[in-house]
């Protein structure tokens, strides 16, 4: 089967992110007033083959441990959707 | 006895630290990152800057998982001196052979100036030439500087006296003012400013020198390598990452 995969990479809780600072600073200089919290990530999209939903699951995790994140500053969130 | 100086796609900084190694009378020579075996006569091994693989994904992420690494980590194992600078620092760090990440500095600025470095931790292969205390006029040249980790890493480098260099006048928001750590062995050292570019009174500072000199004198003072057993031919798959 194939999964249509989606990686977010985040800054961990507690780890400054001086891009979403800045952002956040930014916003209400062009009158965006309501923001707060802005986290700066990245979203790694992919296909993968895999036998089923819980092998592409597993597979995803593995690679993020690895090598889309780096765990010490970084964890992801996972999405996994069979490609229509 | 040679210093390796590790080449990757888009290192910068191998024939600096080269020529810094020869000027103070020592050996070096270039290993390419793709090699899986060090050298025999290799005593010690440099990480040089620049932006290894492009620092894709993240820096450091990719340089890791280059052939040369594995073997790189198993000397280190042994006791083998490391020294990474800069780009080499954020590989090492990856590679999970010293604790913590650097993150983008927090003014979200590229620094390139010289910057006062103070020695804190003497007796590690950077540092074995030099008194505690001293004060070197080091160039930095980087956008990722920032040291980051966790409370419990933190406390166990400063209880060890594994912090080796802190900024003066922090530049990058690194934690603690760390410019450099070292691992428990104290035989991998890792930091973000450039002793091979201080290395010349042409240069505006021989500062680094010290730096030099001292991996030269660990190198000296550590036991011949064994011949045979670097000579695994399996490859290996990439060691996992550690989180400190």
């Amino acid at each position: 089967m194939r999964f249509d995969v989606l990686v977010e990479v985040r800054l961990r809780a507690g780890i400054a992110d001086p891009q979403g600072a800045t952002i956040e600073r930014s916003l209400p200089t062009l009158g965006y007033d309501g923001v707060r919290q802005v986290r700066v990530g990245k979203a790694i999209r992919f296909a993968l083959d895999a036998a089923d939903e819980a092998a592409a699951r597993a597979e995803v995790a593995e690679m993020c441990d690895r090598f889309l994140t780096n765990p010490v500053i970084e964890d992801a969130v996972v999405t996994v959707e069979a490609s229509s | 006895m040679t210093v390796g100086v590790l080449l990757f796609p888009g290192t910068n900084c191998e024939q600096d630290v080269v020529e810094a190694i020869r000027a103070l009378g020592g050996a070096a020579d270039i290993v390419w990152h793709g090699d899986r075996h060090l050298a025999t006569d290799i005593d010690a091994v440099v990480v040089p800057g620049g932006f290894a693989h492009g620092d894709y994904l993240r820096t450091g992420a990719i340089a890791r998982f280059s052939p040369i690494m594995t073997a790189v980590q198993e000397f280190a194992a042994e006791g083998g001196a490391v020294l990474g600078i800069c780009n080499g620092f954020q590989i090492l760090c990856e590679s999970g052979m010293l604790p913590g990440a650097l993150q983008k500095n927090r003014g979200l600025k590229f620094l390139c100036t010289t910057s006062e470095i103070r020695v804190d931790a003497g007796g590690t292969a950077a540092t074995a030439a030099i008194v505690p205390g001293t004060v070197l006029h080091l160039p930095i040249n980087h956008f990722e500087g920032c040291y980051t980790c966790s409370d419990d890493t933190l406390d166990e480098l400063r209880a060890d006296e594994r912090v080796v260099f802190r900024y003066v006048c922090n530049p990058n928001g690194s934690r603690d003012d760390i410019a450099g750590v070292c691992s428990a062995g104290r035989n991998v050292v890792g930091l973000m400013p450039h002793p091979e570019r201080a290395s010349h009174e042409l240069l505006g500072s021989v500062d680094g020198n010290a730096v030099w000199s001292s991996l030269l004198k660990s190198v000296a003072q550590a036991a011949p390598r064994p011949t045979p057993a670097r000579l695994s031919t399996d490859a290996g798959t990439p060691t996992e990452r550690h989180a400190p």
